[in-house]
């Protein structure tokens, strides 16, 4: 039995950042107790496995895709539309989820046979286009999916707030349906991340890179390439149905912000590249420092926005505004991808063999 | 062909004129539902100047990637860069643009589009430099620097020019409409469609006339091949994304006056539909771009008008259509 396919850290400092960070979302509901801390930690769990998944498709594979969180919104909206439609029962959730993973295999099978066969170019275009056209259609199509609005619905009792699993406190925390919440999405996100890790370091995972690297050469020896990227594509795309399944079920909520979102995509993206194309654990190091990024370090650009206004500076208070939050994060991208292209995971493991 | 032929002519080339057609296929097989011939004229021009528009933005970005195998992704930044120069010159000469002056409305209506091209193509000039000259060659970094351009650009024009909607008035002799017969014609929908019509002539003119145009045709064919006879390729393909980027901006303001007003999120949106354009054209082709602008315009003001629902995902359905017909767009550029 080998969790990690084979395929270890291989450095001190990043086996280091991964134990912190896997052993504070493990310990998370008794570490910091608040709705806050374990909101941020649910939604880092649902980022590695999305992320995990989009490295499958950019960082092995070499495919850009803009419709990872199409898929995303997949799952999302299969999860609210069975349970808003069937009510709150396991059998719901079943329904919700296959639902979703069909409609997703089947859409990712079309656009990758559709337009893997030409150039990555052709195949970023399209998915664009598609992920914009979803996106207008889940907001107009509002009997389905409540538009705009989005859709609250009810969650199996179990995993409501209100639950209680014991009388007593466990470790001096109350087990409620939230804590039971964050562990199903925690180990869900945790199994399917290792058996992604699995599926890059086995043989299909191999003639992945090898594609990635040069396709002629691999079509040469014998790989059916259109085959290998396609089904690259419905798996990265399943991952990412399952990640939106389970934001759902943490959000108890699905609406175009939460699920549709093109900044969700733009998220995934620089997330992949900062923590390091081309390795699992870099989803893991990305996501962890993104989502605690996102939710903590506005605050420190809302102070600098209103000290700069306070100084009387001209234009600084609009550049250090919380919204323009992704201004900084688009430069951070552009010079991770020229001068850190293999990411967080890459720069450690570089210092950690040498 | 052996040497003793070379004094002969060369084999004409066989102008493929099937794909040219289908905006007017498109257009007969719409008329019987529309039944009505106002609303007919009244759609059809509606979509031509839309497609004009389009083609105008989308021209600059496939001649870009037949050129030089580079697909600007931040192609949507230039397009709302446009649309806000726009707003620098439009809003305070409002008193050019409101006169009862249809010179003075015109003067003031092309030195926006004038400014727009100008400071498109400077901030072209600097996004090819910095950007995408260290990624040549490599198509998965250059999709994730455009895009990181892209965003970085939208946000910097949140920063500049504020979050909300700038209204953008069109000048008072443009307003209205003639009415021909039954029809009603909006006048900026006509100028939209001549400026549309000097840029595609513009261009063809260019691209067959003169020496520039052909060492840029010979160059999206064979770019080695240009570069073995002694010219400076590179130099050329700054001047075509500075035209490309200057075009972006023309497109964006002739959009923002049609929408009446400017927000930097048009870019994106319209990005899309400048993709799908270009796709169903045959990336890199002038011609098919030209054609699939039309087509998609068209098309989604029929569907607009006649299945609503469907318009939603009507230019997916028609590049759907585009591309089993044609796998590599209406005029596939040979050598991709």
């Amino acid at each position: 039995m080998m969790p990690l396919s084979g395929d270890p850290p291989r450095s001190c400092a990043l086996v280091l950042l991964l134990i912190v960070i896997v052993l504070a979302l493990v310990l998370a509901p008794l570490l910091f107790p608040g709705a806050k801390p374990l909101n941020v930690a649910a939604k880092i769990c649902v980022y590695v496995l999305l992320v995990a998944s989009y490295d499958l498709l950019l960082g092995y594979a070499g495919i850009v895709s803009f419709a990872h969180v199409m898929f995303f919104g997949i799952g999302a909206y299969g999860v609210a539309i069975a349970f808003y439609g069937l009510g709150p029962s396991w059998g719901a959730l079943a329904v919700g989820v296959a639902a979703a993973m069909l409609v997703s295999v089947v859409l990712a099978l079309a656009i990758g046979l559709f337009s893997l066969r030409v150039q990555t170019f052709f195949f970023a275009m399209v998915t664009l286009a598609v992920a914009y056209a979803f996106n207008v259609l889940a907001s107009q199509l509002s009997w389905l999916t409540g538009g705009e609005d989005g859709r609250s619905f009810q969650v199996p009792e179990v995993l409501r707030p209100g639950f209680r699993l014991f009388d007593f406190n466990v470790l001096g925390i109350a087990i409620s349906g939230r804590v039971l919440s964050y562990y199903l999405v925690f180990t869900v996100c945790a199994v399917l991340f290792l058996v992604l890790l699995r599926i890059v370091n086995s043989p299909f995972g191999r003639v992945l890179q090898a594609i990635r690297e040069n396709p002629f050469r691999a079509e040469a020896l014998g790989y059916r390439i259109v085959f290998h990227r396609t089904l690259a594509t419905c798996i990265s795309a399943a991952g990412a149905t399952v990640a939106g399944a389970l934001s759902a079920l943490w959000l108890h909520y699905t609406g175009p912000d939460t699920a549709l979102a093109f900044s969700i995509q733009i998220d995934v993206l620089v997330i992949v590249v900062i923590g390091g194309m081309g390795s699992m654990y870099g989803a893991i190091a990305g996501a962890a420092l993104f989502v605690l990024a996102q939710n903590y370090l506005q605050a420190l650009m809302g102070a600098l926005s209103s000290a700069a206004t306070e100084a009387g500076l001209p234009i600084l208070p609009g550049l250090f505004h919380p919204d323009r939050w992704l201004l900084w994060l688009g430069l951070m991208f552009i010079l991770a991808v020229y001068f850190v292209p293999t990411g967080i995971v890459g720069r450690l493991r570089g210092t950690g063999t040498r | 062909m052996s040497a003793i032929d070379a004094g002969a002519a060369l084999p004409r080339q066989r102008i493929d004129i099937l794909p040219a057609l289908t905006p007017l296929l498109v257009a007969a097989c719409a008329a019987p539902f529309i039944g009505s011939t106002s609303t007919f004229v009244t759609l059809t021009v509606a979509g031509l100047a839309m497609g004009m528009m389009i083609f105008t933005m989308a021209s600059g970005l496939t001649l870009v990637f037949g050129l030089m195998d580079v697909l600007n992704f931040g192609h949507g930044a230039f397009i709302s860069l446009g649309a806000y120069v726009a707003t620098l010159v439009l809003l305070p000469l409002a008193a050019w643009s409101q006169a009862d002056s249809f010179g003075l409305n015109l003067a003031v209506l092309g030195l926006a589009l004038l400014a727009a091209i100008i400071v498109c193509g400077a901030v072209g000039f600097v996004f090819e430099r910095v950007l995408i000259v260290p990624v040549y060659g490599q198509h998965l970094k250059q999709i994730l620097v455009t895009i990181g351009g892209a965003i970085v650009a939208e946000q910097l024009l949140y920063a500049l020019f504020g979050p909300q909607q700038i209204p953008l008035p069109l000048p008072a002799s443009f307003r209205g409409s003639f009415i021909i017969g039954d029809a009603a014609i909006e006048k900026y929908r006509l100028i939209a469609t001549a400026v549309g019509l000097v840029v595609f002539a513009a261009q063809m003119l260019i691209l067959n006339r003169t020496k520039i145009g052909l060492l840029i045709r010979a160059g999206v064919e064979n770019r080695e091949m240009v570069e073995a006879l002694g010219y400076r390729i590179d130099r050329l393909f700054v001047g075509v994304f500075m035209a490309g980027s200057g075009l972006a901006g023309l497109g964006g303001v002739l959009w923002a006056l049609y929408r009446e007003q400017v927000h930097a999120s048009m870019g994106g949106e319209l990005l899309v539909l400048v993709f799908i354009v270009i796709i169903i054209g045959g990336l890199g082709s002038v011609g098919g771009c030209f054609t699939g602008a039309i087509l998609v315009a068209l098309i989604a003001n029929y569907a607009g008008f006649l299945v609503p629902k469907l318009a939603l995902i009507s230019n997916i359905l028609l590049m759907v259509v585009v591309l089993l017909w044609r796998p590599r767009g209406l005029y596939p550029v040979s050598g991709r």
